[in-house]
Order: C-alpha cells, then structure tokens, then sequence
C-alpha cells in the first residue's frame, strides 16, 4: 500500500510542498485571478506580470493540499522566465499528462519537476488538485495579454 | 464498552459490502456514512423483489401488478409515517432527496399567498452551521422576494449562538430554518426551544433532518417543526428518495410545487384543481423502487431500534473522540463531548492537509470524507479551509476507531511529522 502511495507522493511533490516556490503576491501584475476547487474548497489567487511576450512573474497565495500546493510551485518554476507561447505548450504538455490516466509518459526535457507528477494522473480524484492553479496561470495569462500573442490555442 | 449494539456481529452480516476487501487485501473500513449510509441486504432483497415480481406504475394501472406496486409504495408511505411519529400518514411526501424536500417548501414559500407568503422586510433565519442545501434555497426565496436572510451564528464550540435569540427571531420572522444534528460539526442543537420561539412570533419551521432521522429517535409530532426533511440514502435506504414531512395545515396551505401526472384532481385546458397531500407534491412517476427501499430501510431500524442506534453512536462517537485526542497536533471542529452530538466528527490535522489524509486512510482500506461537507460558511466561522470528517453507524465497531486512529498515526510519519 505504501508503493501505491509512493507512487502519488513523489519526493519531489513533497519537497516543494515543504518549500514552495515563488509564493506570495507581488507587484507589478497585469491580471490577478481567483480559482477555487469547488469539489474541496481549495482556492489559489494567482498573479501574473507579462513583460514584451515573457512571463516574468508569476505570484500567488494558495491554500490547498500537498498536490496543488506542489503543482503551483513547480509550475512557477517552469514558466517564469517563459515566452508566454513557449509558456502555454509546456501547460498544454502538463495537462495533457494529467488527463492520461496514467499512460503518458512525461517528457522531463520540457516538464522538469513536473514528471513527478505521472503518478498523480493515476488518481483522478487528484487530477483536480494538480491541475487548480495551471488553469488560474493560463486565465490570467490569457487576461494579461492579448489574445493574439496566445500562440497555442488549446482548451 | 457500555451502548455498543449487543448483536454488532450479526448487525454487519445483514450489510454485504462491509466484507469487501481491496486489491491489496485490506479489509474495508467504512467511516463515512454522514455522507451515505451502506445498505442491508433487506433494502437490497426488497428492490430486487419488487423489480422482478411487482413492478408497474403505481395508482395509474388497473392490473394486478398496478396494485400491488401501489399498495407497496403506499406501504412504505405508512412505514416512514410510524418511523418518524407522523400524526397522518398522508402528510408523508416522498421527494428525490432532503435537498429537493428543502427547495420545495423555498419554493412553494416563495408562491404561497395569505399568511405563509414571504415579502419585503420579511425575514427568514438560519444558521451559520447549515449544509448548503439547507441555505442555497433560502437565498434564492429571500432575494426574489426582498426579504432579508438572517442567521444563528456559531460559538467557539461548534453550537449555535442563542444569546441573540429572541432579537434574532422577531415579528418579522416568517420562516426558521435549521438543521437538527450538524453534518459538520456533529452538534445537536435545541430545536424544540427555537420553533417554541418562532411560533411566538407565528414564523413556521422548517428543520433540516437529513443527520437526525439516521441517529436520533425522531417524533416529528414533538419536535416542534412545522415541516421537516430528510433523505433516504442515509437512513440504510437508496439514493433518489427523500421525504418531506409537514403538517397537514402548512401542507394544504402550500400551492403546488412541480405540476403534471398525480396532483391533479381534474385537469381542464384552461385550468386544474389539484388532489390532497400527499399527491400534490408528488407530480409525475415517483421513485417507486426507491421508496419502497426506505420503507424496508425505516423498517430494519424500527426493529433494531433508534435508541438503541442513538446509544450505540454515542459510544462509538465518544470512542472516537478518546482515541482521536491521541493523535499529537489533532484538532475537533465541535463539541467534544459525545452526548451532546451525532456521530460525524470532522477534525483537523497540524502539517497534513485533509486531502492527503484522506488519500493516505484510503490506501489503507479507511473511507473518510475531506473537503468542506457541503458546510463552507461553518469551515469559513472556525477560519478553516477543509476538514477531514469520519462518521460512524450502526454498524461501526471500536475496532475501526483504532483503525482510523492508527492510520492517523502512520500519515503523520508519512508526512515526516515528529
Ligand atoms: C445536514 C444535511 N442536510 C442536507 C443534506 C442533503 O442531502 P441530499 O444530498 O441527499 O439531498 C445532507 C447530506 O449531504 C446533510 O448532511
């Protein structure tokens, strides 16, 4: 039972869930988003500066459980520093991963940490919890900037 | 230990799922029948039965079959009146659910006229510790109406706050509603001593008894209530069928609900009248399977008895509390002592989030609940997030307490807290 475990709770999850990154709100910010699970009542508010077509800044405050607060971190990590479509692909690819059920194998040159999270798509209970404040960046995202320069054009 | 079922081992062989195991061999441990309760085989043989011998429509087929599905369904009717103390049993009305019993009387509160219409500067109250079925619909009848939503707050340990309450409940006040046992909390409250103070002031009341009828002894007739709900998958029946109970005076007061097939007396093209309680709320083919499941369901607890249940809760509940007081950093939303609660116990754990536990009791075959409950306004009153809750039944055993207790203890370890 302890592998089944292990296999969701990656050290990697619970490292960043001990040691977040990027955490609090900070200025300066072109949208600021609320995103709430409303299964579990998880709520991250997450901030997002753009800077001439790269994701400078990503803020947020989140409460929520190892999964999501992880998953906010690592994806901090992966998009700060982005071009916002370079930015969108690498959201595409995780959320791809996530709705896999378990059967994408995850690509680590694009999603670093983030294949950590493999397991997770094999809990779709969780799916949600990972998922929570991807779908806040790319809405804020999407506010920040305008639409045209969303290259990547995914659900 | 003193309350315990004096057959609990026979009680857990009338339920089939309490023998399934999971891959990895763990037996189940079932601590979430807040949410729903398991059945026994009774309910389910009664369903089967009907489906393979009796099944038709009901009051509408003049066969043998429509007869003997109507006097089935009628059947289970006159059970649920005696389980729950019913004065008439035509003031029985099966629903879908509580929730469904609950937007019924909003509704039908929100259309009537005469006494029981609501309006401007009208009030309805409730309490801060409501599941959101038990809020949403007053929300809904309180803003389309311009009426005002007013509400018991909460003290420290998980209670209502009555100091304010004969401000609170005033000549304003048309309609209290609240819930008798917390989903969340686990707390009892006094509803006797708060419709005593709404009928002063002529608001009716309305209670919320979807935690009650499963753990408490229930007389509808001394409760105090007016109309009183509650849903039939938590009481050992189905899903998809509730019941509303109301007096025969509220209830004939109270237009119609959904309109269609049974609640008519006759039909015109410009204009119907409608049949008596219990049919006029109970428009088109109603959950017959289902409803007759509860009655088999209010049957098996009749003969086991709801005070023994009540006692047998109250020791498991009490267990519970002892055992969870054990784990370090472990806190109780609510009262902590079991007398005066239901068997939900939702509780907090220092460094873990209620997700994780939930998810690491899992892999031990533990079913518990995490999240909100459908109660965010009373997580919100004690500043938290979530909770996880475990609920207990007829057919828990203290042996599961140690279960959940020992599974607490090995997610702390796992979480790598000291
Ligand atoms: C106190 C309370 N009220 C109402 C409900 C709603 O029951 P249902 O979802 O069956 O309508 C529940 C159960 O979730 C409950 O615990």
């Amino acid at each position: 039972m302890s592998n089944e475990l292990d296999a969701l709770y990656q050290e990697i999850i619970l490292d960043h869930y001990k040691h977040p990154h990027h955490q609090g709100l900070r200025e300066p910010f072109e949208a600021e988003v609320h995103h709430v699970n409303p299964t579990c009542g998880d709520e991250v508010t997450l901030r997002v500066h753009v800077d001439d077509g790269v994701v400078t800044d990503v803020s947020y405050d989140a409460v929520g459980c190892s999964i999501s607060q992880a998953s906010t971190s690592v994806m901090a990590d992966l998009v700060i520093g982005k071009p916002v479509a370079e930015a969108m692909g690498i959201h595409q690819e995780f959320l791809t991963l996530m709705q896999g059920k378990g059967t994408v194998v995850p690509d680590e040159d694009v999603l670093e940490d983030g294949i950590a999270f493999a397991g997770v798509a094999k809990f779709p209970a969780r799916v949600k919890c990972a998922l929570l404040s991807w779908m806040a960046w790319k809405d804020a995202t999407t506010q920040a900037v305008p639409s045209d320069a969303t290259a990547s054009k995914e659900i | 230990m003193d309350g315990l079922l004096p057959e609990l081992d026979v009680i857990r062989k009338d339920f089939p799922i309490l023998e399934r195991t999971f891959d990895n061999g763990q037996p189940l441990v079932y601590l979430d029948s807040a949410n729903t309760s398991q059945k026994p085989q009774v309910v389910i043989d009664t369903m089967v039965d009907h489906l393979e011998r009796h099944n038709a429509n009901i009051s509408r087929a003049m066969h043998q079959l429509g007869a003997e599905s109507t006097e089935a369904f009628e059947g289970a009717r006159d059970k649920v009146a005696t389980f729950i103390g019913a004065p008439d049993r035509d003031e029985v009305i099966f629903t879908k659910n509580a929730t469904e019993s609950l937007n019924l009387v909003a509704n039908t509160l929100a259309w009537a006229t005469g006494d029981l219409a609501v309006g401007e500067g009208d009030e309805v109250v409730i309490t801060e510790m409501e599941h959101h079925s038990n809020i949403v619909p007053w929300q809904l009848l309180t803003q389309r109406k311009g009426a005002t939503l007013r509400w018991f707050g909460l003290t420290e340990d998980g209670r209502l706050d009555l100091s304010n309450l004969d401000e609170l409940i005033n000549e304003r006040t048309k309609v209290v509603s609240l819930t008798w046992v917390s989903n969340m909390l686990g707390t009892i409250n006094p509803i006797t001593q708060i419709a005593r103070r709404a009928h002063e002031v002529g608001a009716i009341v309305v209670v919320d008894a979807s935690q009650a009828v499963p753990q408490l002894p229930v007389d509808v007739a001394a409760s105090g209530a007016d109309l009183l709900a509650f849903t039939g998958h938590k009481v050992v029946g189905p899903t998809g069928i509730g019941v509303l109970w109301g007096k025969r005076a509220v209830l004939d007061q109270l237009p119609p609900f959904h309109g269609g097939g049974e609640m008519i007396e006759t039909v015109r093209m410009d204009i119907s009248t409608y049949a008596g309680i219990p049919h006029k709320f109970e428009a088109g083919t109603p959950p017959i399977i289902e409803a007759i499941g509860l009655g088999a369901a209010v049957d098996y607890l009749g003969h086991i008895g709801m005070e023994a249940v009540h006692a047998h809760e109250q020791a498991i509940t009490g267990y519970a509390l002892e055992g969870l007081a054990t784990v370090p950093g472990l806190k109780v939303l609510g009262p902590l002592e079991a007398r005066e609660r239901g068997g939900a116990i939702s509780f907090e754990v220092e460094g873990v989030h209620p997700h994780d536990i939930a998810q690491v009791l899992d892999s031990r075959g533990i079913a518990v609940r995490a999240g909100h409950h459908c109660a965010k306004p009373a997580h919100a009153r004690f500043g938290v997030q979530s909770s996880t809750r475990m609920s207990s039944y007829l057919y828990t055993t203290p042996s599961e307490i140690d279960a959940l207790v020992e599974g607490l203890e090995y997610t702390r370890s796992y979480f790598k807290l000291g």
